[in-house]
């Protein structure tokens, strides 16, 4: 069991944000509080990961920084600007890949691509889109109607659409959903690459491997609440518990007696014990351990430890009581 | 102001007539033929004039109107329901473009493609009859505030719909029915006094009234309250694109 998130309001907030979000509630007509007083910054050039179970809010918090959704109260400033006020400069500064492949069926690649950049407001510039369409494997296919094109290179048309305009921060919800794994991993090169290039990217994904192999930063929202925002590698050590793995000579059908004090549990075939321990402690109880393995006369053939994933911590956070 | 924007809504939906020239163009104009066979040569040859004006020649002005209307509606209404219904609605709104620019840019080509089509009905219609217009400059400016009007009575048409049925219900139920209610294939004139008097409530009888005097210099009701009628539902249409766009109405949640 992981303890309290070690968020406070503070650790939103950063020095540089491009993007910042303060005080916002969205409440629907029905009644529903998609959000509830979201402050939240995130930081220039960063890759931010937002995670979270259905429902929790990840596409409204998108809608209400990107002008779908009206906030019901709040602040957003979108690269200095706000996003009511100044509108016009600060959608300039967004760029949004939704989770829908919402596409423009009859059209062909390149008219949908050239007629995003127009929209918002740049002038031609087949250079530029073309590089778009070449990093995204889609020049072979400009002249092809979306319609026909699978669904992960529709996937791309709408990366290439919401990059047409030469966005400073990137919105990708869901962004891999659906797709394989060999696009997938381009993907992820891709993003990679457009954050060398000084691209803000905020993801929200259901997928943990990405969050983890992707995201400078990781937040983690639930009912309409933000539970926790950290970078990656300091949740990672925060909260990452290690287990050691005893791989037994013989197994055992109940967990041997003299074991109790240590926190123990024994695999269902009975050949594997796992420990459970901070690493970070100063003493993780492993030599105490093995050496009352040894006073027991329990043998084992090989040992291994492993650490928790994200994916353990996400769900130990938002299955924790509000 | 988004002129790139503009610019691209109304290039894009112009592209998409083009690209489906049969039902956009062709069909419209090979329907308004057939209504020149039919009522301009089969009736009409056993018809007299109407106020001096023969009625093959008579009827021009009305077929116009009632293609311009429909057109208009569908082409606008279709424009903008388009996107909604297939969910790419979320680039408009999360681009930085006034509500203003959203409607200069579809409206404005749906009522292109009416003046358009109404340019090319008038010259179809040329090959069955022969026609005058005496106040060109006004008919000009009567077919291109039509087509404006019903492009945005359209535009809100296709905001308010959630399904394709709900998109052709007002067109197919209460534009046509009032079209060929409203004077494209007679004069009001020649209903008996009571009808004479109900069928002013129609909108489209000013429109059509108006639309003929420009050819022919006669009309069932005065110019000026031709114009004054089009041009309150003009506004009426503005009042309603704006608390549309305000209120975030089936649109922005």
């Amino acid at each position: 069991m992981i303890g309290d998130p070690p968020t406070t309001p503070a650790a939103t907030r950063v020095s540089d944000p491009i993007l910042s979000l303060r005080g916002v509630t969205k409440v629907y007509e029905g009644g529903l509080t998609a959000l509830s007083a979201i402050d939240l910054d995130i930081e220039r050039g960063e890759i931010f990961a937002l995670l979270g179970p259905n429902g929790a809010g990840k596409t409204t918090l998108i809608g209400v920084v990107c002008g779908i959704v009206r906030p019901t109260s709040g602040q957003i400033l979108a690269d200095g600007y706000d996003v009511a006020r100044d509108y016009r400069k600060a959608r300039q500064a967004i760029g949004l890949v939704p989770q829908e492949l919402s596409t423009d069926a009859f059209e062909s690649v390149w008219s949908s691509v050239k007629f995003s950049r127009g929209l918002f407001g740049k002038r031609p510039d087949p250079a530029y889109l073309e590089g778009v369409l070449k990093a995204l494997s889609l020049w072979d296919k400009r002249d092809d109607k979306i319609m026909t094109l699978s669904g992960g290179m529709k996937r791309r048309v709408l990366i290439a659409k919401a990059l047409s305009h030469e966005p400073h921060i990137l919105f990708l919800d869901e962004p891999t959903a659906g797709v394989d794994v060999e696009l997938r991993r381009d993907m992820w090169a891709m993003v990679h690459e457009l954050r060398k290039r000084g691209v803000t990217i905020i993801l929200t994904t259901h997928y943990i491997e990405e969050a983890e192999q992707m995201a400078d930063r990781i937040g983690v929202i639930d009912k309409g609440k933000i539970v926790l925002v950290e970078r990656k590698n300091t949740l990672m050590r925060k909260l990452g518990q290690k287990q050691l793995i005893l791989h037994l000579s013989k197994p055992s059908k109940v967990l041997p007696k003299g074991l109790e004090d240590h926190t123990l549990e024994l695999s269902q075939d009975g050949y594997r014990l796992v420990y459970t321990f901070d690493k970070h402690q100063e003493d993780t109880g492993i030599a105490n351990l093995l050496a009352r393995l040894s006073q027991l006369g329990i043998e084992y053939t090989d040992l291994q430890t492993q650490q928790s994933s994200l994916e353990d911590i996400f769900v130990s956070l938002v299955r924790a009581p509000t | 102001m988004n002129v790139r924007a503009i610019r691209s809504i109304y290039v894009f939906e112009m592209a998409r007539a083009f690209r489906t020239l049969m039902t956009s163009i062709l069909s419209p104009v090979i329907t308004t033929s057939l209504y020149f066979v039919v009522f301009g040569s089969a009736i009409g040859s056993r018809i007299e004039t109407i106020d001096g004006v023969a009625y093959g020649a008579f009827i021009v002005p009305g077929l116009m109107m009632l293609s311009i209307l429909n057109e208009s509606i569908s082409n606008a209404s279709f424009g903008i329901y388009l996107p909604k219904w297939s969910g790419t609605i979320y680039e408009l709104l999360s681009a930085p473009v006034s509500h203003v620019e959203v409607i200069i840019g579809y409206v404005g080509a749906a009522a292109s493609k009416s003046v358009l089509l109404g340019t090319l009905i008038l010259l179809t219609a040329r090959l069955f009859v022969p026609y005058e217009i005496v106040h060109p400059v006004w008919m000009v400016g009567f077919l291109i505030l039509t087509a404006v009007t019903f492009s945005m009575f359209g535009f809100i048409l296709g905001l308010w719909a959630d399904s394709f049925e709900k998109l052709q219900v007002v067109p197919l139920l209460i534009v046509t029915p009032m079209t060929f209610l409203g004077g494209s294939f007679y004069s009001i004139k020649m209903l008996p006094p009571l009808w004479q008097k109900v069928t002013l409530l129609n909108p489209v009888v000013y429109l059509i009234s108006g639309f003929r005097w420009s050819f022919y210099g006669t009309a069932d009701v005065s110019v000026g309250v031709s114009l004054g009628m089009t041009l309150a539902f003009m506004l009426a249409c503005l009042l309603g694109i704006r608390w549309i766009f305000a209120t975030g109405h089936r649109l922005r949640a």
